[in-house]
């Protein structure tokens, strides 16, 4: 994120700096102390997990795994990649977020496109109708009603196709479209390019960046998404894989709350550890890509904020 | 783009003016035509489903209803004791993450804003965007974990002398479990429009300020808050608007029978007696009764700041 840099560099912090007062040194002290503190609290949860990943279900029923594992091993990773479901359900979630985001990237492109060409008549009202739902939605008993009576329920295309246009990505792209150079289209126009040629030879390898950051904002919804699953799908062979870890945390509470009102602990972890291994494999993906989209999905916010 | 098309000055009549936008700009038209499609059956299709609200739904008839009924189902709800206790409900849980969720990621701003070296402020803000990319789902399993009888929650309680809490069985823990995590997962994410903001801040206004003998918080106070402010009212407007809309998915995840007193909301309400007890006009009733007020409460917000501190969204 380029611009935030920019208030630490400013003459105000400079010109500071010759006259720092007592008190703006402790405060500086104080706002590092809490930040870092802050830093803490954010990445305490991903290292619980991770410990009790590696901890045997014995340690963590006996209130042992905090930071570091306990009795390191791996029985928890084998015993889930010998799993045949968790490895059904992660294989859907990567079949709908592939599928769902080449979709949608057609959807958003092609209209984002069309939105960016400010001569064409009827533009205005091709923009109202798609910003007009940002602000009213059928709310989910008609979804509903309307996945059952489209005869979708049961099938991947209940998970797949209600998200597959989202209109805040669609402003983004059509802003990224509006900003750029004109002359190279209008050349290729006059050299006898349509728009069909003109969109796919010019713009869109022109577009790669934001082409990237919609891939990619697109993906981790669908990565995360459990709820349209929930509410369509009763078929387990087609679930994907949040839905399986909601499953899974829902059977066991269900066991803790019983096994608390009856007598021990001994039954609330009953999976603690195989939770956390799967969301970790959950997690991997997206942890893998963060540090190099991260600054992808600012800009593509302030370019939504700008622009939208 | 109309360098192939010359243009005609006389004003023509607007079917005419259409044939030659067609003529055109037909691909572009063709291009529209899916988006389109997709709009109208996803989105404004479950628009005017929600008519049901006032027809008899039968399941396997058609999605807009069988028969008029008129009022019936909103008269219902308006006369269920239960359907007001998850509103009182939601009015909560929405307030108080609306008092919490809305001015931290304000105060980690101004932070984040006093920070001198690039590197650590970078290192914070990567850190603190992360959970933002978390499903729902991951959050409440770390919620879980972190709040069962052997987690480090309770752990602190006996560290402490306490018996353990069964955090999530309790009906006076929900609204603390769900406002924290909320504010656990948006503080960082929330914090982007805030310093786009700053660094928009005229410099000159500080030096203005600090020739006047403003120390750092006057600065703070008189210049740097006055000058996020239209992003701050803007932020707060929309928090209003979606303030019913509490974290539907996540009470979903988070709830059981034993705190439903504290956590049944409005949307989970609805979830339950539509899609779940099949009493699909009734819930279609509630859903559409929760949307106007999101859609008066903006209207409302935005007139007020507007009257108030010039700022609206339209």
């Amino acid at each position: 994120m380029a611009p935030e840099a920019a208030p630490t560099t400013s003459p105000r912090s400079t010109t500071t700096r010759i006259r720092d007062s007592r008190s703006y040194r402790i405060f500086t002290v104080v706002n590092t102390t809490a930040l870092l503190l802050l830093c803490a609290v954010m990445l305490y949860p991903f290292v619980m997990l991770l410990a009790q990943s590696f901890s045997s279900a014995g340690a963590i029923s006996a209130g042992k795994v905090n930071l570091l594992p306990v009795d390191p091993n791996l029985d928890t990773y084998r015993a889930v990649a010998n799993n045949d479901t968790f490895w059904r359900s992660y294989g859907n979630t990567v079949l709908y977020t592939l599928i769902g985001t080449s979709i949608a990237m057609v959807l958003t492109t092609t209209y984002a496109y069309v939105l960016s060409k400010k001569h064409l008549r009827g533009r205005g009202l091709l923009i109202g109708i798609a910003v007009f739902t940002m602000f009213f939605n059928g709310g989910i008993v008609p979804n509903y009603v309307l996945i059952s009576s489209l005869g979708m329920k049961n099938t991947m295309w209940a998970v797949i196709l209600p998200p597959a246009l989202s209109v805040f990505n669609l402003l983004v792209m059509k802003a990224f479209f509006e900003n750029l150079p004109t002359e190279l289209e209008e050349a290729a126009h006059i050299d006898g390019l349509g728009w069909f040629g003109i969109f796919f030879r010019i713009v869109l390898p022109l577009s790669k960046a934001v082409i990237a950051t919609m891939v990619l904002f697109y993906s981790v919804q669908y990565w995360n998404d459990w709820f349209a699953a929930f509410l369509y799908l009763d078929r387990t062979d087609l679930f994907p894989v949040t839905l399986y870890l909601r499953n899974l945390i829902a059977g066991a509470s269900t066991a803790a709350s019983e096994g608390a009102a009856a007598s021990g602990s001994a039954v609330a972890d009953i999976n603690a550890n195989i939770q956390s291994v799967t969301m970790i494999l959950i997690l991997v993906p997206i942890l893998c890509v963060y540090p190099f989209v991260q600054r992808y999905f600012v800009s593509g916010v302030m370019l939504g904020s700008v622009k939208g | 783009m109309t360098v192939a098309e010359p243009r005609t000055a006389a004003p023509r009549r607007r079917s005419g003016a259409w044939r030659r936008a067609l003529r055109r700009d037909w691909p572009l038209y063709v291009m529209a035509a899916l988006p389109l499609l997709f709009l109208l059956i996803f989105r404004y299709l479950p628009m005017a489903g929600n008519v049901i609200a006032f027809r008899r739904f039968r399941p396997g008839g058609s999605i807009f209803g069988d028969e008029w009924v008129g009022m019936r189902y909103v008269g219902m709800f308006i006369q269920d004791p239960a359907f007001w206790k998850v509103f009182a409900n939601t009015a909560i849980i929405g307030g108080t993450t609306l008092l919490v969720c809305f001015p931290l990621p304000i105060i980690l701003a101004l932070m984040l804003n006093e920070v001198r070296r690039r590197h650590f402020k970078k290192i914070v803000q990567s850190i603190s965007y992360l959970p933002h990319f978390l499903s729902v789902v991951i959050v409440v399993g770390m919620v879980y974990q972190l709040l069962s009888l052997q987690g480090t929650a309770n752990q602190i309680v006996e560290a402490l002398g306490g018996d353990p809490i069964t955090f999530l069985q309790r009906p006076e823990w929900f609204r603390v479990i769900y406002v924290v995590s909320e504010a656990w997962q948006t503080v960082g994410w929330g914090t982007i429009l805030y310093l786009a903001a700053l660094t928009a801040v005229d410099d000159a206004l500080y030096e203005a300020a600090r020739i006047d003998g403003a120390n750092r918080w006057q600065q703070t106070w008189h210049v740097t808050l006055p000058g996020i402010r239209p992003t701050m009212v803007t932020l707060l407007i929309l928090n209003i608007g979606s303030f019913l809309n509490v974290g539907f998915e996540k009470v979903l995840l988070l709830y059981n029978p034993m705190t439903y007193s504290t956590a049944d909301v409005i949307s989970t309400y609805l979830y339950r007696v539509g899609l779940v007890s099949n009493n699909l006009s009734y819930a279609a009733a509630i859903g559409l009764f929760q949307a106007v007020i999101g859609f008066v409460m903006v209207m409302a917000a935005n007139f007020i700041s507007r009257r108030l501190v010039g700022t609206s969204l339209w």
